[in-house]
């Protein structure tokens, strides 16, 4: 039992080596880490931010400007006045994804009593901002319009008072900058796993290894240890360093906790990139294969959209995914401080999924290099 | 003919540090078969492809047919009449095409027209002897076959001048004999052909007109062989070589000792009966029977693909013997059987150790694995005794062949294996190297007694050998000493025996069926710029290609179908059935008539209620509420009085986008059940605020996702697949080696390039019909605006995309680079900042800009503007212009990007 554990150490050591040797993969690992999850969080973010506002103000009051100057940043860019004809063409353009229609009269109106009406247009092409903008719009037009005529407000009879919890002020950056991290740790598994087996099967190194005491498993396990260690270490350097320090997300649960259950997620991952290599005769395949897979399991995982959201079948079905599970103990343990009593079913799960694949990998191993001869 | 064919002054090339020519003036007279000799590495390779204008000249002129090649127009006007084949064993083919459309691709390359191709290419393989095999793949083919093939291809367009690159290295005898025989014959249908070859076989170079011996870069002698003779003094070519090289160089050129075999007792160490392989229908192995003795030096001889590494996989336990018995020591050899392994030693045909780590790595790698108590010592003892010392701490892959198959042999031998298995350990090296090695095996194999199982296609190293066997279609065809073999024919040497009995055994007896006509030279054809034949050759090559490759075109057309039905249905900014559960307080009627305006709600999910605060905490914290509602005791008896209770709600905000729409649709629920208690109250439906607002959600009444999702994804699709793969195209030719062609012959790079682009951005366009009608049919999403605008711009998408790939292929040096270069540059752009999850109009700063400067986000307000807004061409065709030069761009970049010259 030593004897092998040292075999797929000493294994796991040359893949290290190899790694170090080839300057694109380790360039392309420190970019996943750093710049790309970096321009993602802070560019592309889920909330109203920036959004394209344009206002048609056919009144032209003090209280129809007050309205105007309400929209303000960081949620709206500067709103850009147009004429009741430019509507249409303006959205048609995609220039605007809110258009607020002020009536003529409308100052008159309130006071009077007389409820006018404000016209919102939304282009609800764009899903990510349309409805939370919408929502936003009407409740400044709102508490703008009670704050400037207070003789038109009544009171309540209860208080709704909405706290968010784990995101007080729900920045998506604090999302969305994990999330990236998750999913760049699933892409380079694959890629990082799968190409190495690939690669060892073209220079035909791995015929050299199977005449030599050493079994497929072995070989298989040091890949895993090898390629996971660096996506580890590379993951929890950036989570500490670029999600914590430079995007300055505060991570609320433990980060050892998180740190182990990567390692766990990694040898399901590792093993499904191994697998996957294992079907493919080349390199162009694998990379034809793991493309769709990498999409799929990284957009449909629960960490771009809700999972609630997706037809129940296809949740069912991204059971079967390894990320589905990583993702949910992830927003767990770093968003609700949840501990290892809340998540073990996940990281049972993935233990099952890394095994199967695992266990399949092996299966397919020696017959996988007889079809690529 | 007048004046050399091909006139070298001063050339030098260097790549890095390694010098591979150093300073070479060299003239080859015309119209014969001329021949470069000299061991690997010292720069025949280079000197040819600078000849055929492969390779970029560094320093000196090069004058081939009477032009200077350093200029582009004569390379181009040359390149029609100069045909290269590089080396390796059909490395300019392509494995997937048959034999005929191999041909006729390159036959296309050179304009000919149909009927000028059907008679070239069945004059042709009628006198290769291709002919019954005119619709098998090149990749099926024998060594030999391949080689010949090569010449057809090379010869198709009747070259002034034929260049080849070690054309028989690696290949068996008989089909070497076959290859000249050919040679002559087609030489002498044309007789002011000249022809240069590079070899490593002496034997061969006696054969021909004239001779450059080279070493480390420089000429050392030329003539007719029997002037390099006379020069050194020495009876063959091989001795005259020698005898040419500097002192120091010389030193190794000891003869080789022939001690006698030691006689062991016991098992046999080897013993094949009845060993059979099968690969489907395919007998590689067919009941093979040997033993080999302890001690003894076996040598497997025979054609290309006749079994030989097949059997030896089976002996290694590579591969399992679909039938008989393989004994290794006396007990049958067994798959996982550890203890064997550590007792035999394996040289595999390719070199197959770590590139990537250095010489003593490598032996230190296999020294643990074999788990030698001293890896130390035994590490330095290897490195000695291989003479490996030296290049100790560099990497394999910067060696030449000679060392690394040393390296290879020691790490063989690392573990004292007691049976060597050996295959082709010295193809492609050259004889002073192969001497040396040899020197090694015979000291194995009579002073340490080990057995060793060799292949080889060296006649040489056959009489070398205790016993050889013949091979040949998977059978054994005879087996003895050398001695034995040539008596029982009666035959004076081993390759005459080898002919014999493979000629015997049906092989090469289809040739020389058709006559060949006398081809005059021709004045030759100029050669056009632009020629839509040559682009049409490559577009049509490459889509056989696609169309034999069943795995990428299922890809091509399938993959973006599954990935529209599961992103249609999967991304959803929908939130809907959002678990949440209730924590009262109160217990009143009023707190249970608040709770009620939640209930009827179908964005929520009731689920069992809370009773405490810590249970509250825990169950949002195991994340199985994304929602909380707490009522304050006394809430029914403050509202009553007006005190205007608290109702607390408490929202998941671990997704904040999830969040931010829950505490949208609390809000209009609390406004809601408000406007009801009033209603109750006052009995007039009043509003709550002084202002209404009326929404009206454009393009998307529903404020569904899919019908904003579809359109967007197939942006997304249109990207991802059509840039992948033709971001393989031109990569895999410069893997494979098949760039050469490009390189070689008149086609042009814009050519080369739109013919690769051609057939994928058909599979693109193809893959959106597809999409749209998914989109229509399955998820309902119909096209609003004007089809006509759409099909134009998704058009000029495609383009730009596959143009992309295009441009990534040209400048990457591997599959793999390019796979991770497309995936990376691509998908973060066209993921994140084409509006597929934010709309462009909200993005800022870098994130904006990296966008536009991706088409995705231009094609985004197409496919979008006219699905779901109903815009035609008048809206949209400023995006469509800028798409196109994308396009245009992207071309262009993958011209400058192209070289159609090595370094």
């Amino acid at each position: 039992m030593f004897v092998r554990l040292a075999r797929i150490f000493r294994l796991g050591i040359k893949e290290l080596y190899s790694l170090k040797a080839d300057p694109v993969l380790a360039a392309l690992i420190v970019y996943t880490f750093t710049i790309a999850i970096y321009t993602v969080a802070s560019g592309a973010k889920f909330e109203v931010e920036n959004a394209a506002v344009a206002v048609v103000d056919e009144d032209q009051t003090a209280l129809s400007r007050r309205l105007r100057d309400a929209l303000i940043a960081p949620f709206f860019k500067e709103p850009v006045l147009i004429g009741a004809d430019q509507v249409g063409p303006a959205m048609d353009s995609g220039r605007f994804v809110f258009v607020v229609s002020i009536p003529p009269q409308f100052e008159h109106d309130v006071i009077a009593g007389r409820t006018p009406t404000i016209q919102l247009d939304i282009d609800a092409t764009a899903m990510s901002q349309a409805g939370n903008g919408a929502s936003y719009i009407q409740n400044i037009l709102i508490q703008e319009v009670l704050a400037a005529v207070p003789s038109a407000a009544t009171t309540d009879p209860i208080n709704v008072v909405v706290h968010a919890r784990f995101n007080p002020n729900l920045q998506s950056a604090w999302f969305t900058a994990v999330m990236q991290v998750i999913n760049n740790v699933t892409m380079l598994a694959v890629i990082l796993a799968g190409a190495a087996l690939i690669r060892e099967r073209e220079h035909g190194t791995i015929e050299h290894l199977l005449v030599m005491p050493v079994t497929p498993i072995e070989i298989m396990l040091a890949k895993i240890w090898a390629n996971g260690m660096v996506i580890v270490i590379a993951a929890t350097l950036s989570l500490v360093f670029v999600v914590e320090r430079l995007l300055g997300v505060p991570v609320q649960g433990s980060v050892p906790l998180f740190v182990a259950a990567m390692v766990v997620y990694q040898f399901s991952v590792t093993a499904l990139g191994i697998l996957v290599a294992t079907v493919s005769t080349s390199m162009a395949q694998f990379g034809l294969i793991v493309m769709p897979v990498l999409i799929v399991m990284n957009l449909l995982s629960g960490s771009t959209t809700p999972m609630e959201s997706m037809p129940v079948w296809l949740q069912n079905v991204m059971q079967l995914s390894p990320s589905t599970h990583f993702v949910a103990l992830s927003q767990a343990i770093l968003y609700r401080g949840a501990g290892l009593s809340v998540i073990w079913p996940q990281l049972l799960a993935l233990v099952a999924i890394g095994g199967a694949f695992f266990f399949l990998a092996v299966l397919r191993f020696r017959k996988a290099l007889q079809a690529a001869q | 003919m007048s004046g050399p064919v091909i006139a070298l002054k001063g050339v030098a090339h260097r790549y890095g540090r390694a010098i591979a020519l150093d300073g070479i003036d060299l003239s080859v007279p015309a119209g014969c078969m001329a021949g470069l000799i000299g061991p690997d590495g010292v720069g025949k390779s280079t000197l040819l492809s600078l000849a055929a204008g492969v390779t970029r000249i560094q320093a000196g002129t090069v004058e081939v047919l009477g032009g200077d090649m350093a200029r582009a127009g004569w390379r181009r006007e040359a390149g029609g009449r100069i045909a290269y084949m590089p080396q390796g064993l059909g490395r300019n083919l392509y494995p997937t095409l048959s034999v005929a459309e191999n041909l006729d691709f390159f036959a296309r390359l050179f304009g000919q027209d149909a009927g000028e191709r059907a008679e070239r290419i069945a004059e042709l393989i009628g006198a290769t002897g291709l002919a019954p095999f005119a619709d098998r793949p090149a990749g099926k083919l024998s060594g030999g076959m391949k080689q010949k093939l090569g010449i057809c291809a090379a010869l198709i367009h009747d070259p002034d001048l034929v260049i080849l690159d070690e054309p028989t290295t690696g290949v068996d005898p008989l089909s070497r004999r076959q290859f000249w025989e050919l040679m002559e014959r087609l030489r002498a249908r044309r007789p002011s052909m000249s022809v240069i070859v590079a070899t490593a076989y002496m034997e061969e170079a006696e054969r021909f007109d004239w001779l450059a011996a080279m070493n480390a870069g420089r000429v050392l002698a030329t003539g007719s062989p029997d002037d390099i003779r006379r020069q050194a003094g020495a009876p063959t070519l091989e001795a005259a070589f020698v005898a040419l090289l500097p002192e120091a160089e010389r030193a190794d050129a000891a003869p080789i000792p022939d001690l006698p075999r030691q006689m062991h007792d016991g098992a046999p160490a080897i013993e094949a009966t009845g060993l059979t392989c099968r690969f489907g229908d395919f007998v590689a192995v067919d009941h093979v029977d040997f033993r080999i003795e302890k001690g003894e030096i076996f040598g497997f001889l025979g054609s290309n693909g006749s079994g030989k590494s097949t059997t030896m996989k089976m002996l290694t336990g590579l591969l399992p013997a679909s039938e008989g018995e393989a004994r290794l020591f006396g007990a049958p050899l067994l798959g996982g059987d550890m203890a064997t392994r550590k007792r035999v030693g394996y040289m595999s045909q390719a070199f197959s150790l770590y590139g990537e780590l250095t010489v003593r790595q490598n032996l230190v790698l296999h020294a643990r694995l074999f788990e030698i108590a001293d890896v130390e010592g035994r590490v330095g003892q290897m490195l000695a005794r291989f003479d490996l010392a030296d290049v100790a701490d560099m990497r394999p892959e910067s060696l030449p062949l000679g060392i690394r198959q040393r390296l290879q042999l020691a790490v063989a031998v690392i573990h004292k294996p007691e049976i060597l298995i050996l295959d082709e350990p010295t193809s492609g090296v050259d004889p002073v190297a192969r001497d040396n090695f040899w020197r090694t095996l015979i000291e194995l194999s009579r002073q340490d007694g080990v057995t060793i199982f060799l292949s080889t296609h060296f006649m040489n190293e056959a009489e070398r050998c205790d016993r050889i066997s013949l091979m040949h279609a998977g059978k054994v065809l005879a087996i003895g000493t050398p001695e034995e073999l040539k008596a029982a024919r009666g035959m004076a040497t081993l390759e005459e025996v080898f002919i014999a009995a493979l000629e015997e055994a049906g092989m090469g007896r289809t040739e020389g069926a058709v006559e060949l006509r006398q081809r005059p030279a021709a004045a030759p054809m100029p050669v056009r710029r632009f020629d839509a034949g040559r682009l049409w050759a490559y577009a049509r090559r490459e889509s056989l290609e696609i169309l034999r490759d069943r795995a990428r075109l299922a890809f091509a057309f399938l993959g973006p179908i599954l990935l529209m039905l599961t992103f249609g249905y999967g991304i959803s900014f929908d939130v809907e059935n959002l678990p949440y559960a209730v924590f009262d307080q109160d217990g009143s009627a009023q707190s249970r008539q608040v709770l009620e305006a939640f209930e009827g709600s179908r964005y929520f999910q009731l689920h069992a209620p809370i009773t405490s605060p810590d249970e509250l905490d825990r169950r949002m914290k195991d994340g199985e509420l994304t929602l909380a509602i707490e009522v304050p005791p006394g809430f029914g008896r403050d509202l009553l009085r007006g005190r205007q209770p608290e109702l607390g709600v408490y929202v998941d905000g671990a997704m904040p986008f999830r969040a931010e729409t829950t505490r949208g649709y609390v809000q209009g629920i609390a406004q809601s059940y408000l406007a009801d208690a009033r209603l109750r109250t006052t009995g007039r439906d009043t509003s709550v605020y002084p202002i209404t607002i009326e929404p009206r959600y454009r393009y998307n009444q529903a404020f569904k996702s899919v019908n904003a999702m579809v359109p967007s994804v197939i942006v997304l699709m249109l990207v991802l697949i059509p840039a992948i793969m033709t971001a393989l195209g031109v990569v895999k030719e410069k893997e494979s080696g098949s760039i050469t062609n490009f390189q070689s012959t008149p086609v042009t790079r814009v050519e080369f390039l739109l013919g690769k682009q051609l057939p994928y951005a058909v599979i693109a366009f193809v893959s959106f019909v597809s999409l749209v009608l998914v989109a229509r049919f399955v998820f309902e999403v119909p096209v609003k605006g004007s089809l006509p605008t759409l099909v134009l711009g998704s058009l000029a998408y495609v383009l730009a995309t596959t143009g992309f790939g295009l441009f990534v292929s040209s400048f990457v040096q591997s599959q793999v680079a390019a796979i991770f270069a497309t995936a990376i540059i691509a998908i973060i752009p066209s993921v994140n900042f084409s509006g597929l999850l934010v709309p462009v109009s909200s993005l800022s700063g870098g994130a904006r800009l990296i966008g536009l400067a991706f088409p995705a986000a231009w094609y985004q307000p197409v496919s979008v503007g006219v699905f779901a807004k109903g815009l035609g061409l008048a809206d949209l065709w400023l995006d469509i212009v800028v798409i196109f030069l994308f396009a245009l761009g992207f071309i262009g970049a993958a011209m400058l990007a192209l070289r159609k010259r090595s370094a």
